[in-house]
């Protein structure tokens, strides 16, 4: 059981990485980046690909995906995402659904269907483990990603109060059209913030790899498991969303206990008691024709 | 009395359109007789895409619900469909039951659904569409991935399960495009699409928002559901992979994109369209898929309205009258409107 939560929460450090990203873009742009997963998918198949190609360490790998991403990133911004986000709150939805497609599919006709994993390249990290008190193990790499995820939540705060760009960013989140009097350039803060989402999706994608196994079509999964850790959290606040990724992870572990396929069940019944909860607590059904039904007071 | 304005719903336009339309279908219920195998299966499967198109519309387009998880009554509808089956109801009559009891379902559903806004809903309902799969999956009767297939049905000679799956997927058209125009020129209609342009001006002048969402929801559930307890009678084998699979709602969105958001026509037109592309390229391979989400991702950006939008702004052409229209210095309206 202790074994279990510890184990979930090890995970859930993963489930943060691959969530600030996403928790990011909707606190900046109000955009619920639907290619996030997907783009996570490439982040892993890049590193990979250089991992494999050059012979380095996927952690070398990364920082030439992470600039690759970021880039990606400002680009998105500037031909689709600016572009959507005129046009009404559904088209980024419509837009960023349609890249996921397209970038699925893309990766699936390049490498084919194949699985792969960065953990061969990463040597005894990806099964060396401490032991506890108490017989429980926690494993370098799981640590490692959660020591991660920690600190890319604590550097984004930190980044996000005091950095001249991180207050710009801020600014243009509370009141773009404020901003832009201010002598904010919010298409260029939009942009900056996107490129940072995405520099975090390279990383996510990166220990997504080490982990476990990935294919052409695991994005919309990932997306699911870091929308569960925003959603989870409290939208709007990435500490929330750290919180959140850890109680999806400990759920599925928990779940995984009481039936073999429980894992992915325990995660999505948490979700939908989170949104059940959020629900009561709005005041519930506040429906006009239950009070109808209601016997007249007397006067 | 020359330049008096009236306010007008039928045209002339509209009025042979819905003739037309009435005519068309009566001759489509012939189609088995003339059609032949191969074209009274595809027609049938056009039919169903319809039924897509229109419901995914339904809901973005009209109640502003931009959905990716529609898969889910998809699926379900088509599970219901064997568990009614396995239970011993004959499966034609199952197939009619499931969209009401997934509508039911839906019902059930809808306060913690709608309560979702934006890109919270559209991936919420993704969430469901997973849990659902994953339930049913561990159905004994469905036995995991393996699926189960529609024993009941194979009593049926080939001929006679094609007509009868054509002209239930013709009759479940009809009905769910009905529907959909009954509800858009009602009260209900003019609900939805003041929640859409802005939810929060809809509610200030009493448009009581949650149970107009709640109506299109459901009854794009309904219609989602119908389409997946049809798809499996065309195919025979439930396989919850393939019934749950978020490409349904791609597609879904394909269509109703290309051929307009928000026009009673638009999302039939986009059917046909997806359908000739289906057709032409034989509905599979990498390169298909990256040109539909690169289609989709094309007119979301650029063409926002679709074919039958756009066509329908520059020409102020509408075939089936939804909205109203004014109509400046009719002779005859103005008498119409002195005599009344």
């Amino acid at each position: 059981m202790i074994d279990q939560i510890v184990q979930g929460v090890l995970l859930g450090g993963y489930y943060a990485l691959v969530a600030c990203g996403l928790s990011f873009m909707y606190g900046v742009m109000r955009i619920i980046n639907l290619a996030h997963g997907s783009l996570a998918i490439l982040a892993a198949f890049l590193v990979w690909y250089i991992a494999e190609h050059l012979g380095v360490s996927p952690f070398i790998a990364l920082l030439i995906v992470v600039p690759i991403m970021a880039a990606l990133g400002w680009i998105l911004q500037r031909t689709v995402l600016d572009r959507s986000l005129r046009s009404g709150p559904l088209t980024p939805l419509l837009s960023t659904f349609g890249i996921a497609i397209i970038i699925d599919n893309l990766l699936f006709e390049r490498f084919g269907a194949d699985t792969r994993s960065l953990a061969p390249d990463i040597g005894d990290l990806s099964y060396k483990s401490w032991t506890l008190p108490g017989g429980v193990t926690v494993g370098q790499l799981g640590l490692l990603t959660l020591g991660t995820a920690v600190v890319l939540i604590v550097g984004l705060q930190l980044f996000l109060k005091y950095a001249p760009l991180g207050r710009a960013i801020r600014a243009t989140a509370e009141d773009p059209d404020t901003a832009e009097l201010m002598g904010i350039n919010s298409r260029s803060v939009y942009a900056a913030a996107a490129a940072i989402a995405l520099a975090t999706v390279a990383i996510a994608g990166a220990f997504l790899g080490m982990r476990s196994t990935f294919d052409a079509y695991s994005g919309g999964a990932q997306l699911i498991f870091a929308f569960e850790a925003v959603v989870i959290g409290g939208t709007g606040s990435l500490w929330g969303t750290l919180l959140g990724a850890i109680a999806l992870g400990v759920a599925q572990n928990l779940g995984a206990q009481v039936n073999p396929r429980g894992f992915l069940i325990a995660g999505h019944l948490l979700f939908f008691c989170v949104l059940a909860v959020r629900f009561f607590a709005a005041g519930g059904f506040s429906l006009g024709w239950l009070k109808a039904l209601r016997p007249r007071q007397p006067a | 009395m020359t330049d008096s304005v009236s306010v007008r719903r039928w045209s002339s336009v509209s009025i042979i359109t819905v003739v037309g339309l009435v005519g068309i279908i009566a001759i489509l219920a012939f189609g088995p007789l003339f059609l032949g195998e191969y074209w009274t299966s595809r027609i049938t499967t056009l039919f169903i895409y319809v039924i897509l198109a229109v419901m995914w519309n339904a809901l973005a387009g009209y109640a502003g619900l931009v959905s990716v998880g529609q898969q889910a009554f998809f699926g379900l509808g088509a599970y219901v469909v064997v568990r009614l089956s396995d239970g011993g109801i004959p499966v034609y009559p199952a197939i009619a039951l499931a969209p009401v009891i997934v509508a039911v379902l839906a019902l059930v559903l809808s306060p913690l659904a709608l309560r979702l806004r934006g890109g919270e809903f559209a991936i919420g309902m993704w969430v469901f569409a997973e849990l659902s799969h994953l339930l049913v999956n561990l159905d004994s009767l469905i036995q995991g991935e393996t699926g189960r297939s529609l024993l009941a049905i194979s009593a049926f000679a080939p001929d006679v399960r094609r007509a009868n799956n054509y002209w239930f997927a013709l009759g479940a058209m009809t009905i769910f495009l009905a529907l959909v125009f009954v509800l858009l020129r009602s009260r209900a209609g003019a609900s939805v699409q003041a929640i859409r342009d802005n939810e929060e001006a809809a509610a200030s002048v009493g448009v009581r928002v949650m149970s107009t969402k709640r109506i299109i929801f459901v009854l794009a559930a309904a219609g989602c559901a119908a389409a997946g307890a049809l798809t499996l009678s065309t195919l025979i084998t439930f396989q919850p992979k393939t019934f749950f699979s978020v490409q349904w709602t791609a597609y879904m969105i394909f269509m109703t994109l290309v051929g307009g958001l928000g026009t009673f026509e638009g999302p039939i037109v986009g059917a046909v369209v997806f359908f000739i592309v289906e057709s032409l390229f034989g509905g599979s391979g990498v390169w298909y898929l990256v040109t539909l989400g690169a289609t989709a991702l094309v007119f979301s950006l650029w063409v926002p309205r679709g074919i039958w939008g756009t066509l329908s702004a520059r020409s102020g052409l509408q075939l089936m009258p939804i909205g109203y229209r004014l109509v400046f210095g009719d002779k005859r309206a103005a008498e119409e409107n002195a005599q009344a």
